[in-house]
């Protein structure tokens, strides 16, 4: 099931509204109703929809939209906004207790992923806010799940309270509290069992261990991949346990997240972080704009940049500028920008990010080589310290050691050393006083 | 009213047991489900654009998806036109015939493809969190039950806690476990768990593997990998390879799907949680958009609470309470 993505279906619709001249409100009812497809699509819980749907008529059928030159971009952007306050601002900080433990219980369904999502906001937490954490292994009915958490533990470094699984959690969660007072752990995290929010047994554990812990934040844990149901879920754990949070979890697979509207819908409590894989720093503080391009089905240009501001050095950035001008850009500049790239994550991840990447033909299936950068990288380190500077010294014979030196074959090192070149020279056009041609893709990395 | 009446007596014949699990384990669907279709014929009486409206948003607010649930939209409508149904009373029937039908249609084998002279070999996959080794521990324990020799290789060597899950899981259905320890390469652990299994001949074999997001790349080669190894050891194994889905998924489940049905060749659909989630739609859309047939379903997180899917059994877990009526009608 291909998914067109929503730019390029509203595209279509505008098309036929262009030659008319005149938008009817037909047309209007056509555009609302890509864009109510689309987040039906996304996951997003089908009343949420429609009083998305309605706020977005409203603005659309307004000046705003039909007046402009571009409707279509308009109508993204009414949407896009709508969903982004209704997603709420960024709050990813925890509330801390001024009277130290801090208290703080995760809960969910089964397989949300509480229990690392328990270890990776502890980790979380000892960064940002230099905090002592104690995690308390609260889930006596799944197998394994004790254990699971006190692996955690050790990966972390970080002590984990439990006494078996024949206590009941709510004992468990009072012993913890205390004991986390005795050894001066500042903040507590009680890791719960999974359950239905229709299970009113497990429930009601849930109320009794927040009377006795006073819990200072209570976080559900929500799988972003949760469908149409997830407002019920969030609706019940709400109402039995008053959240104080949300944690959507398994955002770096290829969903495209809708629950995250459903249920801050209907819980409005903030979503405050989003998990982003399964080691352990894979924990980031949730940004509604780039929900909304997600759910849309824009891609995440802002995690890009940000990635990239992250990991190139802005000085660096600018000698490297300066070298590319005065064109005395070597081979240890590259490597250098190499390893920035690759800082950068796997490029992969990168290109995933780049909205339309996964439409561009050829796209789908380039696998981005990261051995291949491996190479490249093995290439230039054969190379002696004159060679990189000045490769055109680079002749039959040293060719010859730079392949054997590098594990690879002297058509390698031409390979490279001819892009290098071509980069050079590209380097020359674009920085030439504006006056080159244009190349259809400036960004010809050999490894591309 | 015939169709029910063919349903009912199909469904009495069965075990009671059988019925009652899925009736216990599907009440809330029912009653969320049908109480809404209920609600709607009442409040429509005519058959029309804005009963089919609303019908569609039944369906898409069950997970059905969209692309399906317009589907079945047209189809309804055909077949109202043709049989000329005017009264939503009446169209009702045709819903569950609808429904129904497309469950059944390209119903595959729902049975398990079993190994009639020697081990048969199941490697099960899905994402994280949608209840594998859970799934594992309650076939392993069916199959003991049917009297045969059952070992497990513990492949999932990367989340915390998976093997000792797994453990646990043998001792309650009282098998034994193949491990490595955590980190090893799981194509090593299941290769040592064919080739003991083999030598202690046993019937069946179960893998476990770690649950990996169907777009990771890498992970997937991983799990291509493992099921490489089992066919190298024995030539027609894997003979099930069991996709895991969890109920409460959306849309995604549709792709999680494909991406492992093109990585696994997946031979069949287990679907969990369904006693938690308040619609089994998905069910309908994975029917509709591939042709995997859905083998299991998870009921709960007890040793017995995994049923072999039965789409008459489903469709009247949905609907059992619009039996209800007519059957005091008929008393």
């Amino acid at each position: 099931m291909a998914f067109e993505s929503l730019a390029d279906r509203l595209q279509e619709t505008i098309k036929k509204i262009r030659g008319k001249g005149k938008v009817s409100e037909a047309d209007v009812k056509q555009m609302t109703r890509e864009v109510r497809l689309a987040l039906l699509e996304a996951d997003v819980n089908f009343k949420v929809v429609k009083d998305l749907i309605n706020r977005i008529k409203e603005r659309a059928i307004g000046q705003e939209v039909l007046k402009s030159l571009t409707p279509g971009q308009q109508v993204i952007k009414v949407v896009q906004e709508e969903l982004t306050e209704l997603m709420g601002g960024e709050q990813s900080k925890i509330n801390l207790s001024p009277k130290p433990p801090t208290v703080v219980m995760l809960v969910g369904l089964q397989g949300a992923g509480k229990t690392t999502t328990t270890g990776k906001l502890a980790n979380f937490v000892r960064k940002q806010h230099n905090k002592c954490p104690l995690l308390v292994a609260g889930d006596v009915y799944r197998p394994a799940a004790i254990k699971q958490l006190e692996t955690l533990g050790q990966q972390l470094t970080m002590p984990v309270f439990s006494m078996g699984d024949k206590e009941s959690p709510v004992t468990i969660a009072k012993e913890a509290v205390a004991k986390a007072k005795e050894d001066h752990n500042d903040i507590v995290f009680i890791d719960t069992a999974g359950r239905l929010h229709v299970d009113e047994n497990l429930m009601e554990e849930l109320e009794q261990i927040k009377s006795v812990t006073k819990p200072d934040e209570i976080f559900l844990v929500v799988d972003a991949m949760t469908g149409q149901d997830a407002v019920n879920v969030a609706e019940s754990f709400n109402e039995h346990l008053g959240l104080t949070g949300v944690i959507l979890t398994k955002l770096d697979g290829d969903t495209r997240g809708g629950a995250a509207l459903s249920v801050k819908a209907v819980t409005g409590t903030p979503i405050k972080f989003v998990g982003l894989g399964e080691k352990l720093d894979a924990l980031e503080a949730f940004h509604p704009e780039r929900m909304a391009s997600r759910i849309l089905g824009m891609g995440d240009v802002l995690t890009l940049i940000e990635k990239a501001q992250a990991t190139v050095d802005e000085d660096k950035a600018k000698e490297m500028e300066k070298k590319m001008r005065t064109m005395s850009f070597t081979f240890d500049d590259f490597l250098e920008q190499l390893g920035q790239v690759r800082t950068m994550g796997p490029l992969e991840d990168l290109l995933a990010m780049m909205p339309g990447a996964n439409k561009m033909k050829g796209m789908k299936n380039l696998q981005v080589d990261d051995k291949k950068i491996g190479q490249i990288e093995a290439i230039i380190r054969s190379m002696t310290p004159k060679e990189k500077a000045e490769p055109d010294i680079i002749n039959a014979s040293r060719k010859k050691r730079i392949a054997v030196g590098s594990g690879t074959s002297i058509q390698e090192v031409n390979r490279l050393l001819k892009q290098f070149k071509d980069m050079k020279k590209m380097m020359k056009q674009m920085m030439g006083s504006g006056k080159g041609k244009k190349k259809k893709n400036p960004f010809n990395l050999p490894f591309m | 009213m015939s169709f029910f009446k063919k349903l009912k007596t199909k469904i009495t014949g069965q075990t009671d047991s059988v019925t009652g699990k899925f009736r216990d384990g599907l009440s809330k669907t029912r009653q969320s489900f049908s109480s809404k279709v209920n609600n709607l014929v009442k409040r429509y009486r005519k058959v029309d654009e804005d009963f089919f409206e609303e019908l569609e948003e039944i369906l898409i607010g069950a997970d059905v998806g969209v692309n399906t649930v317009m589907d079945l939209i047209e189809r309804l409508k055909d077949e109202a036109r043709t049989r000329n149904i005017k009264e939503t009373e009446d169209l009702k029937e045709v819903i569950v015939e609808v429904l129904s039908g497309m469950l059944t249609a390209s119903e595959g084998d729902t049975a398990l493809r079993m190994n009639d002279n020697g081990m048969t070999v199941i490697l099960v996959v899905g994402v994280n969190g949608v209840g594998k080794t859970t799934t594992i521990g309650k076939l392993a324990y069916k199959f003991k039950e049917e009297g045969k020799s059952v070992m497990l290789a513990a492949g999932d060597t990367f989340r915390a806690g998976a093997i000792d899950q797994l453990e646990v899981w043998g001792e309650r259905a009282s098998v034994d476990v193949i491990k490595h320890s955590e980190g090893s390469d799981p194509a090593a652990v299941v290769y040592d768990a064919i080739t003991s299994a083999k030598s202690r001949k046993a019937d069946v074999l179960i893998c476990d593997t770690a649950g990996r997001l169907q777009n990771k790349v890498n992970l997937m080669k991983e799990l291509e990998k493992v099921k490489r190894v089992i066919t190298r050891e024995l030539p027609d194994a894997p003979h099930e390879v069991l996709l895991v889905l969890d109920a409460t998924t959306g849309q995604n489940a549709l792709n999680q799907a494909k991406i492992f049905r093109d990585a696994t060749d997946v031979t069949g659909i287990i679907l969990t949680k369904l006693d938690g989630t308040a619609k089994g739609g998905i069910v309908l859309a994975i029917r509709h958009e591939l042709d995997l047939p859905v083998k299991f379903i998870g009921l709960g997180e007890g040793i017995h609470d995994l049923q072999p899917f039965d789409s008459d059994a489903f469709v009247y877990g949905l609907f059992a309470e619009m039996f209800q009526p007519q059957e005091e009608e008929a008393d």
